[in-house]
């Protein structure tokens, strides 16, 4: 099955994208620095916001601009294969950044926190609007009560079959877990969408 | 007069710093003003892969590339990266990078590869190599 992608690419070279959401301090940078075999690095972006300006003496509007970092790293899979994750930016304001950041991702992970799982819910509730493949993985923090996957999903109200995962974002084994289930559900979402076209 | 943020006096003509973000105006100094890639049309992906073009010429063009332009050459040359990997290296903004990158790509000094659109994920072969990929972590 060869894929029109491949026909298209400019090089051999093939990257995919995996984002990493979830609330403040859950862990993001966490996870991806435990799997990624680069350190983390971070990129940022100027953005001027709009309706913040400030006259000054020439009377030319200047805006306030504001950095938005997004810390992400990278697993080559094999040569001319490789595996970028991208931490998101904060959920309030920034929106456009993540469609931007969503544009050909294979899909996303949602750390929560059990002791602050409404913090994930803008994440949970933007991937499910856009049909974007992703999976919840709990984060276990040391005096957070034990949950399952199934009480985690009911509290997050997930759509039927979002695989939820408990994991230690500090863990390089944890972490690869969570993006073989993301992965493999990315697969089976994608196959019965393209079922789902032709019949 | 008005005031800056940061309580001070601001003269006409001055960069205007903010005290605790730093140079504000400045990272698009580089690219004399422009905050768009140019007449190529390419949008630069994060993680579209830039890669040196073997057939561009060898020698420094002084006149038409910048200190930032050559930075990101030389960083294209240990390997191809990503845009993402590009502005992290050369510690400077990817919309400015994107600008960079573009009159890079107009000079054909480097190739970009485009992301797979949104409606062609990868094929089942590569998942399952990405998937064996992480096992093997």
């Amino acid at each position: 099955m060869v894929s029109e992608s491949d026909a298209a690419a400019d090089t051999s070279a093939l990257a995919l994208k995996i984002l990493v959401a979830g609330g403040f301090g859950v862990g993001k940078t966490t996870l991806v620095g435990a799997v990624s075999e680069i350190r983390p690095l971070r990129t940022e972006e100027l953005l001027s916001e709009a309706g913040q300006s400030v006259d000054d003496t020439d009377g030319v509007d200047r805006k306030v601009t504001t950095t938005v970092a997004m810390d992400f790293g990278r697993i080559t899979i094999r040569s001319g294969l490789s595996l970028y994750l991208f931490g998101t930016p904060g959920q309030d304001r920034f929106w456009f950044l993540w469609d931007e950041l969503s544009q050909g991702a294979l899909g996303a992970v949602v750390l929560a926190d059990t002791r602050r799982l409404e913090d994930c819910f803008p994440a949970v509730d933007y991937f499910e609007h856009r049909r974007i493949p992703f999976v919840v993985a709990v984060n276990c923090f040391p005096g957070a009560r034990g949950y399952g996957a199934h009480d985690v999903s009911r509290a997050l109200d997930l759509d039927h079959g979002t695989p939820v995962v408990l994991c230690d974002a500090r863990e390089r084994d944890s972490g690869k877990e969570v993006l073989i289930r993301l992965v493999e559900y990315a697969g089976r979402m994608h196959t019965a969408r393209l079922l789902d076209s032709v019949s | 007069m008005t005031d800056t943020p940061t309580g001070g006096p601001r003269e006409p003509g001055i960069q205007w710093y903010d005290g605790e973000a730093g140079p504000l105006v400045r990272p698009y100094a580089m690219t004399g003003g422009r905050t768009q890639p140019g007449p190529s049309g390419v949008s630069f992906d994060l993680i579209a892969l830039v890669t040196l073009d073997p057939a561009a010429p060898a020698m420094d063009d002084d006149t038409v590339l910048g200190p930032e332009h050559r930075a990101l050459i030389g960083l294209c040359r240990l390997e191809t990266q990503s845009v993402a990997e590009l502005a992290a290296g050369a510690d400077l903004p990817v919309g400015v990078v994107r600008v960079l990158l573009g009159d890079l790509l107009d000079l054909g000094r480097v190739t970009v590869s485009r992301p797979v659109p949104p409606a062609h994920l990868p094929d089942e072969r590569v998942l399952r190599e990405v998937i064996e990929g992480l096992r093997a972590l």
